[in-house]
């Protein structure tokens, strides 16, 4: 794949020296981070290492004790609308009557004082979203009696309606086959081309073949860099043997990804 | 009855009331299930009856002091369940229980005979006068107005509150908006069926519903309608049998909830073999 090198050096989020503790637990540690445009940033780190933290950092819902965030030049807030989220699959929350089509229409949603009535364009948007996700036969469903993955799907079309600059995507592919898997992939590879994405995962083995740069995060941040994986990186952030974790996982995982 | 019904206008006045009443049931039951809100609820309805201990003690209107006495329950366990990180249901517990005591007490340190104490806890639906009636219906309107202007707001802090925040919606403002509307509709519902049994008009209407539907609005309109058949149907069964009206209307409204979902699951099952 071409990277397009000339944009890439435009800071589109910037975290600089953000701690953040619940209750004087301390989860994240002066964490100073730049993503630029145009990246594909993979987040990876142990569970509760802070990595959802981290992006709910930037994305504005969590205030950070100590530290800035700047957010396409403005703060987390006031970025809202630029931005998307497709939060983490938690379908035992996901009981409630709604279709695949409200879903997707919540996507273009916006703040207005007297209640948002959706236009003809938002429709248009929506429907859009959900044929580029294959999910436009299934819009009359409850969103309650879909699988995993083909939720995953939808909220990815119900972010893809704001027309973000930065996508954000929390573990899109647990509890996901890997077939499916790889379709949302080389759907966010397409969307990268317009899109800054930041995705954080669990699947070391896969994204390597996908991102740009990676960031590991395990209360601090550990190691910030281009595109590979190395052994001493995985072995800092998860405090284990790297055979332990890369058990099960392709040898290429340690190699840098050519493009 | 039809007789007795053109004959007493507190028949009529109360046969208004549960209609009227059931478009409060419908629609803010409906938000009230979907945001788990139930316990909550229950525990303004029982807070709200300091609100009518504060009432007897100090002479002030009964209705004008339920209503502000239960927004600020709404609101300070909305406030409770949103800031407390460990177990916001003890707290709300000890408030709805310490609500409930004020008004005990203020009720006996007033003095005199209180006869109408017992329509606060088990309802009073054929006592409803036309002041009643108006206050509901202005109660109904207002519901109706914010839930129709703002659904989609509704929907998307019902559904996904951090998705709606992204969004920039003002989740917290919603919210406090839903609280008051329904700490209101229970003072009028109180009327109705008394404090005590509130709670069970505002979530089996919604659960049957909710089984019927993939829409929060149909869930709605459908929670209006078999609010209305319930409340009306058990006014008539309560008049028949001459039985307390608020417990006629639960006790049919929870029999309806029985046979619908042991009706449901054998139906499932009788149709599971076929199907293969």
């Amino acid at each position: 794949m071409n990277k397009k090198e000339n944009n890439s050096q435009v800071p589109v989020v910037s975290v600089a020296n953000v701690s953040f503790a619940y209750d004087h637990l301390s989860v994240l540690e002066d964490i100073n981070l730049t993503i630029h445009k145009g990246d594909f940033l993979g987040i990876i780190g142990p569970n509760g290492g802070g990595k959802t933290t981290l992006v709910k950092i930037i994305l504005g819902l969590l205030k950070p004790q100590k530290g800035t965030i700047n957010v396409l030049g403005t703060s987390p807030k006031n970025a809202r609308s630029q931005v998307a989220y497709v939060p983490q699959h938690a379908p035992e929350d996901r009981e409630f009557p709604i279709t695949v089509w409200e879903v997707a229409l919540q996507g273009r949603l916006q703040s207005s004082g007297w209640g948002y009535r959706y236009t003809r364009e938002d429709r248009q948007r929506a429907a859009d979203e959900l044929q580029r996700v294959e999910m436009w036969e299934f819009r009359k469903r409850p969103i309650s009696a879909l699988s995993g993955g083909q939720r995953q799907r939808v909220f990815l079309a119900r972010a893809l309606c704001r027309d973000p600059e930065i996508l954000f995507l929390d573990e899109p592919t647990v509890g996901i086959d890997s077939r499916a898997q790889e379709n949302i992939y080389d759907l966010l590879q397409k969307l990268n081309q317009h899109i800054t994405i930041v995705i954080i995962t669990h699947d070391i083995g896969v994204i390597s073949q996908y991102v740009r740069s990676v960031a590991c995060v395990n209360r601090i941040l550990i190691a910030h860099n281009e595109g590979l994986i190395t052994a001493e990186m995985l072995e800092k952030t998860y405090n284990c043997p790297v055979d332990l974790i890369a058990h099960g996982v392709p040898h290429r995982l340690f190699q840098p990804h050519s493009s | 009855m039809l007789e007795s019904f053109y004959q007493f206008e507190f028949l009529r006045n109360a046969l208004w009331a549960g209609l009227l009443v059931s478009i409060a049931c419908g629609v803010i039951g409906t938000l009230v299930v979907v945001n788990r809100l139930v316990f909550l609820a229950g525990g303004i309805a029982h807070a709200a009856f300091g609100g009518v201990g504060l009432a007897y003690y100090s002479g002030l209107p009964p209705l004008a002091c339920t209503s502000v006495f239960s927004v600020l329950a709404a609101l300070g366990m909305g406030g409770v369940r949103l800031l407390s990180k460990s177990r916001p249901d003890t707290i709300i517990g000890a408030m709805w229980a310490f609500g409930m005591a004020v008004g005990i007490i203020l009720v006996d340190l007033t003095p005199g005979y209180h006869a109408d104490l017992f329509g606060y806890l088990f309802g009073s639906i054929l006592a409803v006068t036309q002041a009643d009636l108006i206050f509901i219906m202005l109660i109904d309107l207002l519901i109706m107005t914010i839930v129709f202007r703002y659904n989609q707001e509704l929907i998307a802090i019902s559904y996904d509150p951090e998705y709606a925040t992204v969004c920039g919606l003002p989740v917290m403002l919603i919210r406090g908006l839903l609280l008051i509307l329904v700490a209101l509709s229970i003072v009028m519902m109180i009327r109705v069926v008394g404090l005590i049994l509130v709670i069970a008009l505002l979530s089996i209407p919604a659960a049957i519903a909710e089984e019927l539907t993939v829409s929060l609005c149909k869930m709605m309109v459908l929670s209006v309608i078999i609010s209305a058949v319930c409340i009306v149907a058990g006014l008539w069964l309560s008049f028949v049998f001459d039985l307390a009206s608020g417990a006629s209307i639960i006790l049919l409204t929870a029999v309806v909830y029985l046979v619908f979902i042991s009706g449901k699951r054998l139906l499932t099952q009788v149709m599971r073999p076929a199907a293969t």
